[in-house]
């Protein structure tokens, strides 16, 4: 056995489980999981120590968490509850919401691993769990029914041995799917059959590649006592995933190899690695410089106390005495627990509750994003998917705009356009009668006559085109999903594929002449010109694949000739074809590609047996082997496919999508660069370019390509290229000085995969080739727009590194709609999949999924410019709000002999965060919205001025911090001359410290509120019922909190204090006083910044609010005079 | 996530995972619902802060809040207040003996009066305080020193008092009522006034002792055990404070509604201050039926009896004597505040009005052509 030195990557299923016949290698009983489906994180037995320590594994979490404990063991100013409430509830919250979703999950998980499965034993079917099948079951499937696990297609109840399967819920793909039963368990048809086979599989252990599978059966036969072993190879055609459902097939019987949780469906939900936004870095960054804030305060503080308490007098006063225990700790440990205290009383500083917001915020908010009905595709029937929502602000910070051509930009929805054999335009518009008339619509210098010749070799590109296809026929009316069929004069049928450009290709033949009929009996039919069916013994299928760009079949006509057709990328034909009119093909091909129509080429060779015999043997060899055949099946390819015959070429048009080019104008106006990436030809890509006007008619384009770096080496091209860029560069540098509009000249550059990897190629010899990377990096810098062609799934991906770790880090969005663009959603910051005709993989893998590619300007320009504006106001205000809250405390242990007391009651200081304050900025982080959304989708320029984390720059988040010490200040010092020394009641009576804190604290309230108020631009009346309503709430809770002995508390401080504080007209006076004090100079910077320094954003405002305005004092004077 | 995920393929083939609540849309009708809400186009007004806006609400505070302001100024101004600080540091200060002779165990009060004159008739109630200076009444473990059960009435908490009391919980294992550190530092001076007639002799003033604590803590939050009957009673068992010289049911004996727990010198004195430098209200004198003033213009003699010893710590020991209107005692910071917020507000009115004069324009012109 080849294999058995790495016995390890693969495994051996007996089929039935039943012992191979003596003779073959030894039964080696293997032990896999069973087939339950475990999904779940946790059991009823290990939630709660599990979940704890889940959660207390975030930072922020266990940060409480030590302040807890700190609380609890040493003796702090404020009580454990005011820490240890609301972490409680933070912890208690996420376990039941994260509980909740297990326990639906557990839900899930036992309706599916209890789901009836039939088995075949015995020669008899029995009912079982689908959680008990085993590793080597033969299972049967009737139709419609969804697939228990990975299975081996043993035989199916149609003739052919093939079975219809819909991956929709793996991929998404809705179209039907081929998949064949083993040729020689084909004839296995009943239950009792199965009880005779004897065979074993080998194949590798389960990986989550969906598509790859390799594997072999061996068949023990012992007819007429000779024992002997049948191999057969076994590839992904022949594996149903787990997931799949089985259609138009009556049942199948199938083995399973990979059961449970080592499936491939459950292999490929590995979490994805998380991607973290710009704005988290930036508040992790404050949340940093505050913990330093805090430690330095509780520091300076600590050190003063001992200063200060130099004085015995002062440490221990009479009226004040310390106990014993306190007197004879050591000065070292009582300078660390009045440390620990300090930061115990300044901890809120951190707001456990910021995060609890901002999840909160993320959470809730991205539903506004499936909720955008204009987002919504009525074609697809499909709204935006918001698979992660940590990245909603990221949208609004996107810099640069990688995106697929084919599906993104454009339709993918193919439509025939020509084709031309020989030379000879074949235009299928002008031949609706079924009548060709060749040439009728020919080109210029193209001989529009064709020859008897001619005759021939059109009728063998025309079968060519009609064979060398994987479309299958679907004779039903009921398609679900996507319509991509076209109506038949007899019944209604439609060709389906996982490729539309077939599609297109094979209907274009039908209006051509040539109809395809079916698939039958490994035999192809064509209904040709005169109606005669013609039929084809189909051989052998050499798939398509990315990197050869080409596929081929092998047929027999009836004749028996042997016939290799191919048809693929002109690029990878060219090369292949020894004969041919090939220089009439290529310049039509080029023509074709200009007009931004994607071309193939078909070639064709006629085989001898012999040389079909020795190809069959060719790819034989490369399917059975069970390492490396990938590898070893291209090379197979590569020597098959050769000497070709060129036929000619055909041309498809893949129509713009609607709205691309308008949405890609809006992105370059929002400042974003948009590069395309695309597995095209560079002519075709290029036009499609210019159709979006991605490059307009004035921008100069760059060429980096094969074609140039043939002429001159890659380096001088770079240096040439970064030369003319630069000089424009500093010419427009100088521009913008002296006034004038800078986008005067633009460049485009066009760059090709295979220099894009020569340029990114890793320095090895000499060092200047690792300059190329950064010269490369500079030229695109200075390109408007960018266009990567001939680009592979990898390169894209490496292409947006590239961009990523250039210096300004500038955040990157991807787009794309196939899985060759999964590894770019994958790397860029924010990936967005669009739910295309290429299978579901895109949106699957990426962070926001929409059905159309003119949903992203909305996506980006409202949405994202939304989520930025809310988000950084929420992390800001939340900073503020502490700052105003906890440096009154600080300023208070001045008075207070640094002695850690409290200003406020402990219910103040624990519903501060929870809920006087937290409820009118979490709203307003949900709803706000600063310039109406109609304004920012027609102004894209808005874009630019929150670009760049703008709004949490250290200027703004110093002024804020600035703003709450200042408040801060106010309310502390307001109170303490109102407090210093005189009474303000009228009948004599003096207020404590406790009615002191009351009142800072009341002020505290409402500054922040208002000042939440004074930044809200949209005032619906959920903004008014939350704002109002929570101070009213704080009004109600402090006249409650005070107005009852409360029994179960060990204090009574805060009795009567607030309605106290009430009763007298000074302190109404001066709460109102210092509330406009803390407001006045946010108040003024604001007027003042917006008269004298406007950003566009603030001009569009007043513009808008005017516009606004003045058709309604029409309306009104209107109805006035009426 | 990924299990969430994963779930909801299950649920739903069609859609991946939103977030954990994948499975809940429908794969027919996932057209979202066209509500104001959702399409986050519910009716708002929408204002902004503009200069032209701004203005009128700077000029309406200016107006409001100077006026208020004199208003205020001119009603600190018009309170009486007497400051007299008794501490005796100088030696020519008449309670300099006392100040220097100061032990709490001395059975023989010490006594000193400090002459003192009026300039000005005191009219209507006056209100009589003694102030403390340098005290920290606001220190954590003085405040927290008290158990406010105890003092509610609860007997449980009378016979074991709170640990928050220590050092002052038990003395000689007996508990200490009232516990803690504030009750233990009660002020203990008496200060009685007298007024010297023009003809020499001495008219004592009554002092009202009634009325100086809050009305809710005199009748709810304080509390003698088991009502008011006898106290010496209730109270045996527990041990005075180390530092009175009385029990707390012999505070005031002549009247059983000032006794105990809920004497009100000593609430007064539970209700700790916010600030080092403090006052607290000691007595009232209530203003004459008749027309004449209730502290006439002329001297008066300040008798003190001084057991509160402040020199350890340089506190220092005041009594001020201040007439009351309805918005306190003499205070000029709230008025002063006032005016300079309200000038403050209608300078910015007017130099916002210029900026909106100068540049309101030019940003308009500048929107419509753009």
């Amino acid at each position: 056995m080849e294999c058995k030195e790495n016995w390890v990557d693969t495994r051996t299923v007996y089929i039935g489980n039943k012992e191979p016949p003596p003779g073959a290698e030894a039964y080696i009983p293997q032990r896999y999981p069973d087939n339950r489906i475990i999904s779940s994180k946790y059991t009823f037995w290990n939630f709660v120590p599990k979940n704890l320590f889940e959660q207390f594994r975030r930072i922020a979490n266990f940060y409480f968490l030590i302040i807890f404990l700190v609380q609890l063991i040493i003796d702090t100013p404020t009580s454990p509850i005011t820490s240890g409430l609301p972490l409680f509830f933070v912890i208690t919250v996420t376990a039941i919401k994260q509980g909740y979703e297990d326990w639906l999950r557990h839900k899930a998980d036992n309706a599916i691993n209890q789901c009836p499965v039939h088995e075949v034993q015995h020669g008899k079917v029995i009912r079982k769990q689908s959680r008990k099948l085993r590793v080597g079951d033969v299972v049967l499937i009737k139709e419609d029914e969804t697939f228990p696990c990975d299975l081996i297609l043993l035989s199916t109840s149609r003739e052919d041995g093939t079975c219809f399967v819909t991956t929709a819920s793996l991929d998404g793909e809705s179209s039907h799917k081929t998949y064949y039963a083993v040729q020689d368990t084909k004839a296995f048809i009943t239950e009792e059959d199965f009880d005779t086979l004897q065979a074993s599989i080998e194949c590798e252990q389960p990986q989550p590649d969906l598509y790859k599978f390799v594997g072999r059966i061996n068949i023990y036969s012992d007819r007429n006592d000779v024992f002997c072993v049948f191999f057969r190879p076994l590839g992904s055609e022949n594996l149903l995933l787990r997931g799949a459902t089985l259609k138009n097939t009556q049942h199948i019987y199938a083995v399973a190899i990979y059961t449970g949780m080592e499936t491939k469906m459950a292999l490929n939900y590995q979490s994805k690695s998380q991607k973290r936004s710009a704005v988290e870095k930036s508040m992790n960054a404050y949340l940093i410089v505050y913990l330093c804030i805090l430690i330095s305060k509780a520091l300076i503080n600590t050190v003063l106390k001992y200063v200060w308490q130099a004085d015995p007098d002062k440490d221990e006063p009479f009226y004040n005495q310390k106990t014993d225990t306190e007197r004879q700790r050591h000065i070292l440990i009582r300078a660390f627990t009045d440390f620990l205290a300090f930061m115990v009383l300044f901890n809120y500083i951190i707001p456990v509750s910021m995060y609890v917001t901002v999840e909160m915020q993320k959470f809730l908010g991205s539903y506004f994003i499936m909720w955008d009905d204009e987002m919504f595709d009525e074609e697809l029937g499909e709204r935006a998917q918001v698979n992660t929502s940590d990245l909603n602000e990221e949208l609004g910070q996107v810099e640069y705009v990688f995106t697929d051509k084919t599906g993104t930009l454009t339709e993918n929805n193919m439509e025939f356009i020509e084709c031309c054999v020989d030379g000879y335009v074949y235009v299928p518009d002008a031949i609706c009668n079924g009548q060709v008339m060749p040439g009728s619509t020919s080109m210029d210098m193209i001989d529009s006559s064709p020859g008897p010749g001619g005759r021939e070799s059109e009728e063998l590109f025309f079968r060519a085109l009609c064979l060398c296809h994987t479309v299958q026929v679907k004779e039903e009316e009921t398609v679900d999903g996507i319509k991509m069929g076209i109506h038949q004069n007899k019944a209604t049928s439609f060709y389906i594929s996982s490729s539309p450009d077939e599609v297109a290709l094979v209907e274009g033949m039908k209006r051509l002449g040539f109809t395809y009929l079916r698939l039958k009996d490994s035999h192809m039919e064509i209904l040709n010109r005169e109606d005669e069916v013609e039929r084809f013994e189909l051989l052998e299928v050499l798939t398509f694949d990315s990197v050869r760009r080409r596929m081929s079949v092998i047929v027999r006509s009836t004749t028996g000739e042997y016939y290799l057709f191919c048809k693929g990328a002109d690029s990878s034909i060219f090369p292949r074809v020894i004969s041919g009119k090939v220089e009439q093909v290529k310049a039509r091909v080029e023509h074709n590609a200009v007009e931004g129509l994607r071309t193939l080429c078909v070639a064709y060779r006629k085989l001898s047996v012999a040389q079909y015999e020795e190809t069959c043997h060719l790819l034989n060899s490369a399917k059975l082997a069970l390492q490396d055949r990938d590898r070893k099946l291209a090379e197979a390819y590569d020597l098959i496919e050769k000497d070709f015959v060129l036929l000619g070429a055909t041309a498809v048009e893949d129509r713009l999508q609607d709205k691309a080019a308008d949405t890609i104008e809006s992105l370059q106006k929002a400042g974003m660069k948009v590069w395309v990436l695309t597995g095209d030809k560079m002519e075709t890509a290029a036009a499609t370019c210019y159709a979006s006007k991605l490059f307009r008619r004035s921008t100069q384009i760059l060429e980096l390509t094969t074609k140039r770096t043939e002429e001159q080496s890659l380096h001088d091209v770079l240096f040439d290229l970064s030369k003319t860029v630069l000089r424009q560069h500093s010419s427009m540098t100088r521009d913008t000085f002296s006034g004038l509009s800078a986008d005067c000249v633009d460049y485009g550059l066009i760059i090709d995969g295979a220099t894009l990897s020569a340029v990114l190629k890793p320095s090895q010899e000499d060092s200047s080739q690792g300059n190329y990377k950064e010269i490369f990096l500079e030229i695109c810098r200075n390109c408007s727009a960018v266009l990567c062609c001939r680009m592979a799934p990898l390169q894209k991906a490496q292409i947006v590194k590239l961009i990523k770790s250039s210096p300004e880090h500038p955040i990157t969005l991807a787009i794309g709609d196939g899985a060759n663009d999964v590894s770019m959603i994958l790397e860029a910051h924010v990936g967005i999949g669009i739910m295309g005709k290429e299978g579901r993989q895109a949106a699957r893998n990426s962070d926001y999924a929409i059905p159309k590619f003119k949903h992203l300007k909305k996506m980006l320009l409202v949405h994202g410019h939304y989520y930025y504006i809310r988000i950084s106001e929420l992390v800001q205000y939340f900073f503020y709000k502490n700052v105003a809250f906890i440096f009154p405390q600080f300023l208070y242990q001045f008075f207070c002999g640094f002695s850690q007391q409290p200003l406020y009651d402990t219910a103040y200081l624990t519903l501060y965060n929870i809920s006087f304050t937290s409820l009118p900025i979490l709203l307003f982080s949900l709803i706000e919205q600063h310039i109406n959304m109609d304004i920012l989708k027609k102004d894209p320029s808005l874009y630019r001025d929150i670009a760049k984390n703008s709004l949490l720059r250290w200027p703004i988040f110093i002024y804020w911090t600035f703003l709450g010490v200042f408040d801060a200040i106010v309310f502390f010092f307001g109170s303490y001359f109102l407090f210093n020394n005189s009474t303000f009641t009228s009948n004599g009576q003096m207020f404590g410290n406790w009615t002191f804190g009351t009142l800072v604290f009341t002020v505290l309230v409402f500054t922040v509120t208002l000042k939440l108020a004074l930044d809200t631009h949209y005032w619906t009346w959920i903004n008014h019922f939350v704002i109002w309503g929570s101070l009213l709430f704080f009004v109600i809770f402090s006249l409650l909190w005070g107005g009852i002995i409360w029994p179960f508390l060990n204090y009574q401080r805060m009795y009567y204090v607030f309605i106290q504080m009430l009763s007298s007209g000074p302190a109404w006076l001066s709460i109102i006083l210092l509330i406009v004090i803390s407001l006045l100079p946010d108040v003024v910077k604001k007027v003042v910044c917006r008269a004298l320094w406007p950003t566009t954003t603030e001009r569009i405002q007043v513009a808008s609010h005017f516009t606004s305005v003045t058709p309604l004092l029409a309306k009104r004077t209107k109805v006035l005079f009426e | 996530m990924m299990a969430s995920n994963y779930n909801a393929k299950e649920e739903d083939g069609h859609q991946p995972a939103a977030i954990g609540h994948g499975g809940a849309g429908t794969v027919k009708n996932k057209k979202p619902d066209n509500t104001a809400f959702k399409q986050q186009r519910l009716p708002a007004w929408q204002p902004i802060l503009t200069a032209g806006t701004v203005l009128p609400a700077f000029f309406v505070i200016g107006l409001i809040f100077i006026p208020i302001g004199i208003g205020l100024f001119v009603t600190s101004n018009n309170i009486k207040e007497l400051e007299i600080d008794y501490t005796g540091v100088d030696m020519s200060s008449p309670c300099y003996n006392c100040s220097q002779s100061y032990s709490w165990n001395s059975t023989k009060p010490c006594t000193c009066s400090v002459p003192f004159s009026l300039d000005q008739p005191f009219e209507s109630n006056v209100f009589m305080y003694y102030g403390l200076s340098n005290f920290y009444q606001n220190h954590r473990r003085y405040v927290k020193s008290r158990d406010d059960s105890q003092l509610n009435g609860d007997k449980a908490s009378l016979k074991s008092p709170s640990k928050e009391c220590e050092p002052y919980r038990t003395s000689d294992e007996k508990p200490i009522a009232p516990c803690g550190a504030i009750a233990n530092s009660l002020f203990n001076d008496t200060l009685e006034l007298y007024y010297i007639d023009p003809n020499g002799s001495r008219t004592a003033i009554p002092l009202v002792k009634k009325g100086i604590a809050w009305w809710t803590d005199k009748h709810v939050k304080f509390r003698n055990p088991g009502g008011n009957d006898n106290l010496t009673v209730v109270f045996q068992g527990t041990s005075k404070p180390v530092n009175w010289r009385k029990s707390v049911y012999e505070l005031d004996p002549s009247d059983p509604d000032n006794n105990g727990f809920i004497n009100e010198d000593f609430i007064v004195w539970m209700r700790t201050a916010a600030l080092p430098t403090f006052r607290k209200l000691y007595r009232i004198i209530h203003k004459k039926p008749n027309m004449t003033p209730t502290l006439p213009l002329g001297r008066y003699i300040l008798e003190v009896t001084y057991n509160y010893p402040v020199r350890s710590f340089e506190g220092r020991k005041r009594m001020i004597l201040s007439t009351i209107s309805w918005m306190g005692g003499k205070n000029p910071f709230l008025g002063i505040a006032y005016i300079t917020v309200g000038s403050v507000c209608f300078f910015l009115g007017i130099v916002l009005l210029i900026i909106h004069h100068k540049y309101g324009n030019r940003n308009h012109s500048a929107d419509i052509r753009s």
